[in-house]
C-alpha cells in the first residue's frame, strides 16, 4: 500500500505552502455600503432623484466597489465570493421591504382600532362609529375550521394512498397531475363551483352559507395537504416499515401506527401552511358565504361574514362615515394577520411536541 | 404440533415457544424479471445458528427476505419454489404474510428502532402495534425478559422511559434484537447485525446469538468470515457466475468443514481470500 519515497535531492522551490494571503478587513462589505449608500445620496442631494433611484445606485455602487477592491487586495475567487454575497444579501433586503412595510403600515393603521369593544360586538345596528369583528371573527374561524375538518383526512388519505399504496402505478400518477392541476384553480372558481353545487342540490339560486365555503375553501387546501403531506409520508425511512412488518405488523397498523406518528410534525406544518393559505381567501366567500351584519353560528344556515369579505365590504362601501368603516378595515386585516401568526406559532410548538425525541 | 400437517390453523395456533427447522427445495428468487437467486436447496436445522456468506451481491440478503416473506414488500419481487417451515409451505396461496412474519422475526443490518418511542415501547412495539392487550405488570416482564435475552437490560433499566434512539448504534442494534424477540418468534433472522458496529458492540451481539441458539433457529449474513466461524454451526456459500448472472448456493456443510476443507475449490478460494 504505502512506498517509501526516495528521499528528495533537490530541496522544494517554495518552502511553505502559500496558504496565507491579503484578506480584507471583516467589516469591509458594511464599510463599502455605508460609502455606497453616501455617495448615491450625495448624487440623490445633486440631482433630485427618489428614494428608490438612490436605493438602486446605491446597491450598484456597492456591487462595483467590493467586487474591485476584493479583487485589488485578494484575490480572483475572493472577489466573485463577494460580488455573489453581495448579490444575496440585497435580493433578501429587496424580499423584506414589501414584508416590512406591509406589516408596518397595517399595525399603524390597525392597532388602534383594536380594544375590547372592537372584539366582541358585531356590526349589527351600527352605522358610523363604535361595532367591532365579532361576527367576521366567528365567521372566519367557523368557515377554516370547517375546510380544515374537510380537507385534512380527504387530503391525508390520498397521500397516503400515493405513498404506501400507488407508488410508481399509473393510477397515482394521475392522481398527482390532478392535484397538481387542482393546485392552480383560481379562488373565484371554487367558489363558482361550491355555489353551483349547492345551488342545483338544494334548487336555490341565492343559496349563501357558511359550510358551503368551507366547501370552496376545501377545494383549494386539498392539494397543499395532499403535496405537503406526501413528502413528509416519503421521507420516513423504509427501514421503519420493514422493522414493523418483520414484526408481524399488518400493513394499515404499520401506517397508522410508526409512519404517521414518525411525519406527523411534518404533516401539522403542512396543515397549518394550507390554512394560513385559504384563511384569506376573498372571492369564493363572498360568493357562497355571502355577508352579514350579525353573528351567524351556524354553518348550515344563513349568510355568514368573514373577515377578508368584511374588509373588502368595509373598503368598497364604506358608507356614510367612510373613515370609521375603513379604520375597521384596518383592524380587521391586523387581526387576520395575527391570526395566521398564531397559527404558525401553534404549528411550530405542535411540531416541536410531536417530533421524535433523541433523548440527548 | 406434529411436524408435516399442512394445516395453517396449527402454524397460526402455534404461540409456544418452538424453534423450527427450514426446508428449501428449488427456489428461485426474482426482482420483476430478473432472476437474482437460482435453485437454491437446502436445508436449515433447528436451534442452530446457520451462516449465509458470500461475495456482495450474490443474494445472501435476498434469500434471506424470503424465509419470512419480507422479499415480496419490494415493488415486482416474486418467488418460485418452496420453503417450508413445520410443515407449511410458507408461499402456499392460503398462507397470511403478516403470520408467518410474526413467527420468523428479522435483525436488520442498520439499526432501526422506532423514533416516535421510548425504549420500553420499542421491545414492546411488536405487541403492542398487533393491539395485544397486556396488563401493566406482563408488559413489565416482557420488557425485562427481552432486554435481558438481547443482553441489554443493565445498560438501560434505569431509563427505559426515555427515546429509543438516544442509545448508542451497538445499543440500538441490541434494542432491535430485543425488539425481534419479544414477540417469541420461532426463528430469528439477522442480516448483517454487526456490519454497523464496532467490535466490542459486536462481540456483545455475538455473545447474544450464543446464549439464543438454545431457544431460537437463526440464520444470519454476515461479510464477516471469522464471525461466521464463531458464531454458525453450518455455514452455507453463496457465489454468483457474473455481473447480471443469477447467486446460487455453492456449498452448504458444517461450519468446521466449511473453513477447514470444504467440497467445493470455489469455496475454499473465497475462506482462503484468494477469490474469483
Amino acid at each position: 500500500m504505502t512506498t517509501t519515497a526516495p528521499p528528495p535531492t533537490t530541496p522544494p522551490a517554495t518552502p511553505h505552502l502559500p496558504l496565507r494571503s491579503a484578506r480584507l478587513p471583516r467589516s469591509a462589505p458594511a464599510l463599502v455600503a455605508v460609502a455606497s449608500l453616501a455617495a448615491a445620496g450625495v448624487l440623490a442631494l445633486l440631482l433630485g432623484w427618489g428614494i428608490i433611484a438612490w436605493a438602486v445606485v446605491a446597491g450598484l455602487l456597492h456591487l462595483v466597489a467590493i467586487t474591485v477592491w476584493s479583487r485589488a487586495v485578494e484575490n480572483p475567487r475572493a472577489a466573485t465570493d463577494r460580488f455573489v454575497t453581495s448579490l444575496i444579501w440585497m435580493a433578501l433586503i429587496i424580499a423584506f421591504v414589501p414584508l416590512v412595510s406591509l406589516l408596518y403600515i397595517v399595525v399603524e393603521n390597525g392597532a388602534g382600532q383594536i380594544d375590547g369593544q372592537f372584539l366582541t360586538y358585531s356590526m349589527r345596528n351600527v352605522v358610523g362609529e363604535g361595532g367591532g369583528i365579532y361576527h367576521s371573527l366567528v365567521g372566519t374561524l367557523l368557515i377554516t375550521l370547517g375546510a380544515t375538518v374537510i380537507s385534512v383526512p380527504i387530503g391525508l388519505m390520498t397521500s397516503i394512498y400515493l405513498v404506501e399504496y400507488g407508488a410508481r402505478s399509473k393510477v397515482a400518477g394521475w392522481i398527482r397531475f390532478l392535484v397538481d392541476v387542482m393546485t392552480g384553480i383560481p379562488s373565484i372558481v371554487a367558489g363558482l363551483f361550491a355555489f353551483a353545487l349547492f345551488a342545483l342540490i338544494f334548487n336555490d339560486p341565492g343559496i349563501h352559507f357558511g359550510i358551503g365555503g368551507s366547501v370552496a375553501l376545501s377545494l383549494l387546501m386539498i392539494p397543499i395537504v395532499v403535496r405537503s403531506a406526501e413528502e413528509m409520508l416519503k421521507l420516513v425511512p423504509g427501514d421503519l416499515r420493514e422493522a414493523s412488518y418483520a414484526l408481524g405488523v399488518p400493513k394499515w397498523r404499520t401506517i397508522v401506527k410508526v409512519v404517521i406518528p414518525t411525519a406527523l410534525p411534518g404533516i401539522i406544518t403542512g396543515v397549518t401552511l394550507a390554512v394560513s393559505r385559504v384563511i384569506g381567501e376573498t372571492a369564493p366567500l363572498l360568493i357562497i358565504a355571502g355577508s352579514t351584519d350579525s353573528s351567524n353560528f351556524n354553518l348550515f344556515g344563513g349568510q355568514m361574514s368573514t373577515l377578508p369579505v368584511f374588509i373588502y365590504y368595509s373598503y368598497t362601501q364604506p358608507g356614510l362615515n367612510p373613515e370609521f368603516a375603513q379604520g375597521r378595515a384596518w383592524g380587521a386585516a391586523l387581526v387576520l394577520i395575527v391570526i395566521v401568526m398564531l397559527l404558525n406559532l401553534l404549528a411550530r410548538v405542535l411540531g416541536k411536541a410531536f417530533a421524535p425525541k433523541t433523548g440527548r | 404440533m406434529s411436524a408435516g400437517t399442512d394445516d395453517r390453523a396449527s402454524f397460526e395456533r402455534n404461540t409456544d415457544l418452538m424453534a423450527k427447522s427450514i426446508d428449501v427445495s428449488d427456489l428461485n428468487i426474482f426482482y420483476g424479471s430478473f432472476l437474482a437467486v437460482e435453485g437454491v436447496n437446502m436445508t436449515i436445522p433447528a436451534r442452530s445458528v446457520t451462516a449465509l456468506i458470500g461475495p456482495s451481491g450474490c443474494g445472501k440478503s435476498t434469500f434471506l427476505r424470503t424465509l419470512n416473506r419480507m422479499h415480496e414488500v419490494i415493488p415486482g419481487a416474486r418467488v418460485e419454489g418452496k420453503v417450508v417451515v413445520d410443515g407449511n409451505s410458507l408461499y402456499d396461496p392460503t398462507i397470511d404474510p403478516v403470520e408467518v412474519r410474526r413467527q420468523v422475526g428479522m435483525v436488520f443490518q442498520r439499526p432501526n428502532p422506532f423514533p416516535t418511542m421510548s425504549i420500553a415501547d420499542n421491545v414492546l412495539a411488536g405487541l403492542r402495534l398487533n393491539n395485544k392487550k397486556l396488563k401493566k405488570s406482563e408488559a413489565e416482564d416482557v420488557v425485562e425478559r427481552s432486554l435481558k435475552g438481547a443482553n441489554l437490560w443493565n445498560e438501560v433499566k434505569d431509563r427505559l422511559g426515555k427515546p429509543g434512539m438516544g442509545l448508542s448504534g451497538g445499543q440500538q442494534q441490541r434494542l432491535c434484537i430485543a425488539r425481534a424477540i419479544a414477540v417469541r418468534p420461532q426463528v430469528l433472522l439477522m442480516d448483517e447485525p454487526c456490519s454497523a458496529l464496532d467490535p466490542i458492540s459486536t462481540s456483545a451481539i455475538e455473545d447474544l446469538i450464543h446464549e439464543l441458539r438454545t431457544d431460537y433457529t437463526i440464520v444470519i449474513v454476515t461479510h464477516n468470515m471469522q464471525q461466521a466461524a464463531r458464531v454458525s454451526e453450518d455455514t452455507a456459500f453463496f457465489n454468483l457466475a457474473g455481473a447480471g448472472k443469477p447467486g446460487r448456493l455453492i456449498e452448504m456443510s458444517p461450519t468446521k468443514k466449511i473453513f477447514s476443507n470444504p467440497d467445493e475449490e470455489a469455496t475454499e478460494a473465497y475462506i482462503s481470500g484468494r477469490f474469483g
